[in-house]
């Protein structure tokens, strides 16, 4: 460590390389020596005692879940609360419910509200979208699956709003509160989504409750940040004029601070409403209903027209739900502008107009059957999920060539090999390379971190799995930051690229995970490469926009002296945005590796195997359960690894 | 108004009863804050040493000073020197760490929550430097802002606000958004917004500096303008002097949190007690701020003494003309008493510039 301090900057730097390239090189020749010793292998049905352990837990907190106070005062009155919110929201709009065979509001009612609220939030042309988007979802035969998933999505963020906006409030105001929070929301976040599902069934069992609580967890963070972000941007200024007139705290709060952060709070429950609509679709692995749980079942059976069909009716929710709250934020700003009083009138009438529609709408739906059940029985869906499945086995029987080229050149020339050394050497002698690495690249104290991780994988009886999984993820992230580098540097150096890029990718990163896998199956069938690509896909618009904004970041006049200094586009990309863009790139390798992780459980249902595997079988199977939870730990640990040692590394290559 | 037509004695002596007087007040910002002024080895410290040694920053020093009523008192600095730190401490926006600010005998410091927010809500008013504004209100609710946290009725709170919208010469944009308007016509919203309590006092923390030199000058006569239609008490921070000797009755000087001079204008460039304040008012055009009793020499033997009679109080400026136009030199009488004379020689020294310091 010392030495390596005081060397100068120049020699370090590349020593660093030529260091890692050694170690690596080392545990090549030695895994060429030990291949198959000590590997830790564990046959699928196999158990370890703590995952036999788990198991009994599972049934020991199953079978007191009835007597232990803990349950009974807390965790059962959480699940209750929870459970009938969610069951009466559900019975508004999506289930049976009161003795009646149908929702108190039907189709009619529900796309008349759809299209009213997002009149009152947004404007006329939501509205028409909302009306749009709801209809199509009843065409596609979607219609109770879709408000189910709009049901318990709604419930969610209603919960979450409850919580989190105070709590941002709070955080806004208060920096000693803000200290505390900040690393938890963090934790929340970079946690792989499917992680908690499974240690929360233990307390609240499978079903909408634990569904919930899950998706709250995901998707409470943004509204939390963007509210204590926004309150925090009110001007000093602003908040000091008020108090210098004598208004209370509360005064403060309700007249300046709250109004004054709207839009920013608005965005806030934008992104929570997106997170929850993924969160939602995947909680369909713990038994939520709704549209997730249509596609899960496809996928599990191969049937990729109607995992399609299904996964449109996520995306099509996705748009209706992220416009309306997008435009809910823009009117706010919009009205500001608008100094026509003609439209102030038009406005109110329509609010009266479209209100007294909507109500009637209603009380049609909760009275007549035609109003109240879709009237299509989803032939439209029918015909895309046909369409979709014909082009599928015609993709499948005349590009297999292409597309079995391409995909079995990946996996023999890249998953394999990497693979079968992560697998195949002695647990040891991985876990000795990856501290020496840690040493390299993050110093000490990040190769103790890396130390600890590594037992603890050693300890979740899953070694072998993780380190596939590891493999997978690897080679992902390397073709996310190939992605991100390319089409990065691309949008960083053209503000034209990046205008027409930058729509994409936010919407990308709107969609649920779920969705990504349908094409990609159709095009690769279930196997680890189908799983890998819709990992990449999942996690390149991040990294993407990470390395652009990194390239733009670098300042113009830096640019443009290399310019006049006579570089070439590739010298001036090589040697000085890329460089200068440094930070961004560890960070973007960073985040590329958190969003691979987080889609490893979701790849486990098309056939990635090891870790994805070991969850999705833990919540299927009851004497798999202890093996799924230790999975899920597993992941979470590989993911706090690789955090870890990529942070660390950037953080010496900052002070570099 | 401005600091040639002062007519009150510059001391301070045979004044009416302080609106605002502060003494001995700190404020230091960091860890165990309190002990600072408590520990005469640590209020000996520079801001620098102090810093060095508790990591606690002393934004006001051991400051002191009187408002009278209806005077405007100038506070003035550097940046950094803690101007608004202090300003913010009269009304407790920050609380002082120790020492004491009387409002009418009142002592501010030991007021409750309730009482604080009833002095804020009719006694005091602030405009900021980077107006404060609400952006999700038009002109005329924001002017209103403060009537309507203090709960008065919404017709009365409009004809209110109205009447300061003519007042600050806003009218035709009440109903405009802040976002639309110039920076000096947000100043001028700023500004009304603090005249709708009818306060007592106005405290200006660098209400001017965001603007543009002409939009300043028109707001810095606005501010005259003001003061004499409605006679408040006015406390301004500025860094700007020549805005200082425009709009002050008095001036204080700052620097690192110590007070180093007060004084009217002319005090201040007539005799400046170090070199920090003549460094300041260097390039103060002194015939414009100086008197003639800054000038004025005793009658030496071969003086003629039949020359005209001015006041001692007198700007330089005003009395150019008639000194070079006499035969004889001026001779400066206050009540009859000759006090000194002053010839074409002292005159050009000064409009030359190449007065030696007083
Ligand atoms: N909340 C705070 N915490 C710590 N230090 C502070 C705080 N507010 C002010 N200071 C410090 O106190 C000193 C005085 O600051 P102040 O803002 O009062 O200066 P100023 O004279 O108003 O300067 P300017 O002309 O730039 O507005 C500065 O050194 C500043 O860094
Ligand atoms: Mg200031």
């Amino acid at each position: 460590m010392a030495a390596v301090a005081v060397s100068g900057v120049d020699f370090r730097r590349p020593s660093r390389g030529v260091v890692v390239a050694l170690i690596l090189a080392l545990w090549l020749a030695l895994w060429a020596v030990l291949k198959g010793l000590h590997t830790l292998a564990l046959g699928p049905a196999q158990l370890t005692p703590l995952h036999q352990g788990l198991n009994d837990l599972n049934d020991a907190i199953g079978a007191s879940r009835n007597t232990n106070p803990l349950f009974l005062y807390f965790f059962n009155e959480i699940r209750l609360v929870i459970d009938e919110f969610v069951i009466l929201v559900q019975s508004l709009i999506a289930q049976p419910a009161f003795g009646r065979p149908l929702p108190l509001i039907g189709w009619l009612g529900v796309v008349a509200l759809a299209a009213f609220v997002s009149y009152a939030a947004g404007g006329f042309r939501v509205a028409l979208l909302a009306a749009a988007g709801f209809t199509f979802l009843g065409l596609q035969g979607l219609w109770q699956e879709s408000m189910d998933t709009l049901a318990l999505t709604l419930s969610a963020v209603l919960i979450a709003l409850l919580f989190g906006i105070p709590i941002g409030i709070w955080a806004g105001l208060s920096d000693r509160f803000a200290k505390i929070i900040t690393p938890v929301l963090d934790f929340m976040q970079t946690m792989p989504t499917f992680v908690y599902l499974a240690p929360l069934t233990l307390f609240f069992l499978i079903g909408p409750a634990s569904a919930t609580i899950a998706t709250l967890i995901y998707a409470a963070p943004p509204a939390i940040r963007l509210t204590a972000h926004g309150i925090r941007n009110v001007p000093g200024d602003t908040v000091e004029a008020s108090e210098s007139l004598g208004a209370t705290r509360a005064q403060t709060l309700g007249k300046v601070l709250l109004p004054t952060a709207k839009r920013t709070i608005i965005l806030g429950v934008n992104q929570t409403m997106m997170a929850a609509l993924s969160m939602v679709t995947i909680a369909a692995l713990i038994d939520a209903p709704g549209l997730g749980k249509t596609v899960i079942k496809a996928l599990q059976t191969l049937d990729v027209g109607t995992a399609f069909n299904a996964g449109l009716a996520i995306v099509v929710l996705a748009i209706v739900l992220d416009r309306v709250t997008t435009a809910a934020g823009t009117r706010v700003e919009r009205a500001r502008q608008n100094r026509n009083p003609l439209a102030a009138k038009v406005r109110t009438g329509g609010l009266i107009g479209g209100g007294a529609l909507t109500a009637v709408a209603i009380w049609l739906s909760y009275t007549y059957v035609w109003a109240a059940e879709f009237p299509s029985d989803g032939e439209i869906g029918g015909s895309i999920a046909k369409g979709v499945a014909t082009a599928t086995d015609w993709v499948q029987g005349n590009l297999s060539g292409i597309t079995n080229g391409v995909k079995d050149f990946a996996t023999l020339v890249l998953v394999d090999p990497l693979q079968s050394v992560l697998t195949g050497s002695p647990w040891w002698l991985v876990a000795a390379a990856v501290v020496a690495i840690s040493v390299v690249l993050g110093g000490v104290r990040a190769a103790i971190g890396s130390a600890v991780c590594l037992g603890l994988l050693v300890a979740t009886g899953l070694w072998q799995d993780a380190m596939a999984t590891l493999a997978s993820t690897l080679v992902a992230t390397a073709a996310v930051m190939v992605l991100g580098v390319v089409v990065g540097v691309w949008m960083g150096r053209s503000s034209h690229a990046d205008r027409f890029i930058r729509p994409v990718l936010d919407a990308a990163q709107t969609m649920p995970a779920f969705v990504y896998l349908v094409p990609f199956l159709a095009l690769f069938a279930a196997s680890r490469f189908t799983a890998i690509v819709a990992a990449v896909v999942f996690a390149a618009p991040v990294a993407i926009k990470i390395v652009a904004d990194g390239v733009r970041a670098v300042s113009p006049t830096t640019v443009e002296a290399a310019t006049a200094s006579g570089s070439s586009a590739w010298q001036t990309i090589t040697k000085v945005q890329l460089p200068m863009a440094r930070q961004a790139l560890v960070l973007a390798t960073n985040q590329g590796l958190i969003y691979v992780l987080s889609m490893v459980v979701v790849g486990g249902l098309v056939g990635a195997g090891a870790l994805g595997y070991d969850v999705v079988a833990g919540f299927s199977q009851g004497q798999l359960y202890g093996k799924g939870l230790a999975a899920g730990l597993a992941i979470v640990v590989l993911g706090v690894l690789l955090d870890r040692l990529t942070r660390a590394a950037a953080a010496r290559t900052g002070r570099a | 108004m401005t600091a040639q037509e002062v007519e009150v004695d510059p001391v301070g002596a045979g004044q009416p009863d302080p609106v605002i007087s502060v003494r001995d007040v700190w404020k230091v910002f960091g860890p165990k804050a309190s002990e600072v002024p408590k520990s005469p080895e640590l209020c000996a410290l520079s801001r620098r040493e102090l810093m060095d040694r508790t990591g606690c920053t002393a934004a006001v020093r051991d400051v002191g000073f009187d408002v009278a009523p209806g005077e405007v008192f100038v506070v003035m600095g550097l940046s950094g020197s803690g101007k608004s730190t202090l300003v913010r401490c009269l009304t407790r926006l920050v609380e002082p760490t120790s020492g004491q600010v009387l409002f009418e005998g009142e002592d501010i410091l030991a007021a409750d929550e309730k009482r604080l927010r009833d002095l804020r809500r009719n006694k005091f008013s602030m405009v900021f430097q980077h107006f404060g504004l609400l952006p999700h209100r038009r002109v005329l609710d924001n002017i209103s802002y403060g009537l309507e946290i203090r709960g008065v009725g919404k017709a009365e709170r409009a004809k209110r606000a109205m009447e300061v919208v003519d007042l600050v010469g806003l009218s035709g944009y009440e109903k405009s958004y802040p976002d639309q308007l110039s920076g000096g016509m947000q100043q001028r919203v700023g500004l009304a917004r603090a005249l709708a309590g009818d306060p007592d006092v106005l405290l200006f923390d660098e209400p001017f500096s965001a603007l543009d030199p002409l939009i300043r000058r028109d707001m810095q006569n606005e501010v005259v303008r003001l003061h004499r239609e409605v006679g408040k008490t006015m406390l301004f921070i500025t860094h700007d002097l020549s805005e200082a000797l425009k709009l002050g009755d008095r001036i204080l000087i700052m620097r690192d949190g110590k007070v180093v001079q007060v004084g009217t204008g002319d005090e201040l460039v007539g005799a400046p007690v170090d070199d920090y304040v003549r460094d300041f008012v260097r390039d103060v055009p002194r015939a414009n701020v100086l008197t003639l009793k800054w000038i004025m020499r005793d009658p030496r033997p071969d003086d003629v003494l039949d020359g005209p009679e001015l006041g001692p109080d007198v700007v330089v400026r005003d009395a150019t003309r008639a000194v070079l136009a006499a035969a004889a030199p001026v001779k400066v009488v206050r009540d009859g008493e000759l006090l000194g004379i002053v010839g074409d020689e002292e005159i050009l020294a000064v409009v030359a510039g190449q007065e030696a310091d007083a």
